[in-house]
């Protein structure tokens, strides 16, 4: 069933593909901007494919900052990875070869998890290439093409496009919170406390990458602690559509 | 820019890298924990809407337009939108109100 998984995610990674292409368009007009080449703006993007961490780590670039600094913002904004692909491994059968396990963990993006996470029991790698397939050329060409067309593009078109990725992460967390109280409680909960991280004095330095991460482990943890996922259900689940 | 681009290049993709990839290839046991799983299962939602809110309303040129293009997002995720639809839709609503209502 390899090719049915593979068809399927690349049907469900066409959105994410051209979402990324008007994300990634903002950061190569912004990297170009800063400073750097349209190669290597396009080269961040080949090896990083992530939103948060390319546009903190190009301040860095255009700051001149240290590589440690470089290292330890991205070992902070990208930790979120960590739990995800904490979560996708359980999420693969465990026969899954290692091969697969270092490929598909390039691919660990928000999106390419999210929706990974919304398959019903076990998810094969194929799934994950077929996104990979579509996000990875979308991220890729979206940052040649913001690149090359530099500062050509109005502010204001600018301006309408970098709500893309947040509209994006919407459509991810909104429609499972309608079926599930706990989903919809950790949702409210997760922009409530970021908020007070972005008006209460002293909160207020915390940088947005351990932001994040707070926020995360505070209230997934609380929400684990306080409405555990029922075992067996999820345990059906697996059960019926781990043969395909 | 004293440093080499290219250095900052490979340390950048090499943490990102690293971050994905050691919980990927080193835990391939099963979790029993049901505190652990039902932590797991609710990362991401905590995750994303941390990230998306407050920051989409410093996002656009002005917290009016970001504001209504958040509404407009949330009711197309809520009327569940593809993904592309409801990012399209707030850009659109982005646009509407910075250029034609002028916010």
């Amino acid at each position: 069933m390899r090719g049915e998984s593979f068809r399927r995610g690349l049907k469900d990674g066409v959105p994410i593909g051209l979402g990324y292409f008007a994300v990634s368009f903002t950061f190569g007009m912004m990297a170009v901007s800063g400073g750097l080449s349209i190669w290597q703006a396009v080269l961040i993007s080949l090896t990083n494919l992530t939103s948060a961490g390319q546009f903190a780590g190009l301040d860095i670039i255009i700051m001149a900052g240290s590589y440690w600094e470089m290292a330890l913002t991205q070992l902070i904004i990208n930790l979120r990875y960590c739990l995800m692909s904490f979560s996708l491994s359980q999420k693969l059968r465990r026969d899954v070869p290692w091969a697969h396990r270092y490929l598909v963990a390039f691919g660990v993006t928000d999106e390419i998890f999210g929706i990974s996470a919304s398959q019903e029991g076990k998810v094969s790698p194929y799934y994950n290439y077929g996104a990979m397939c579509v996000a990875i050329p979308g991220w890729t060409l979206g940052t040649l093409a913001g690149a090359i067309s530099g500062n050509l593009l109005p502010a204001f078109m600018v301006s309408a496009l970098s709500v893309a990725i947040y509209g994006m992460f919407l459509a991810i967390i909104i429609p499972p919170a309608k079926t599930s109280r706990a989903v919809l409680g950790v949702v409210v909960g997760s922009m409530a406390v970021s908020s007070l991280f972005a008006v209460v004095p002293g909160l207020k330095e915390v940088s947005s990458g351990f932001v994040i991460i707070i926020t995360t482990l505070l209230v997934a943890g609380a929400a684990a602690y306080f409405f555990p996922v029922e075992d067996e259900s999820t345990e059906e689940k697996e059960a019926g559509v781990s043969e395909s | 820019m004293s440093h080499n681009v290219y250095i900052y290049i490979l340390v950048m993709a090499g943490v990102t890298y690293l971050i994905r990839m050691l919980p990927l290839v080193l835990s391939r046991k099963e979790i029993t924990s049901p505190f652990i799983k039902s932590f797991l299962y609710y990362v991401p939602y905590a995750c994303l809407a941390a990230m998306t809110f407050p920051a989409i309303l410093s996002a656009t040129a002005s917290v009016v337009s970001a504001a209504v293009g958040f509404a407009v997002a949330l009711i197309a995720a809520y009327k569940e939108k593809s993904l592309l639809t409801v990012a399209l839709m707030a850009c659109t609503a982005v646009f509407i109100v910075e250029r034609i209502m002028g916010f």
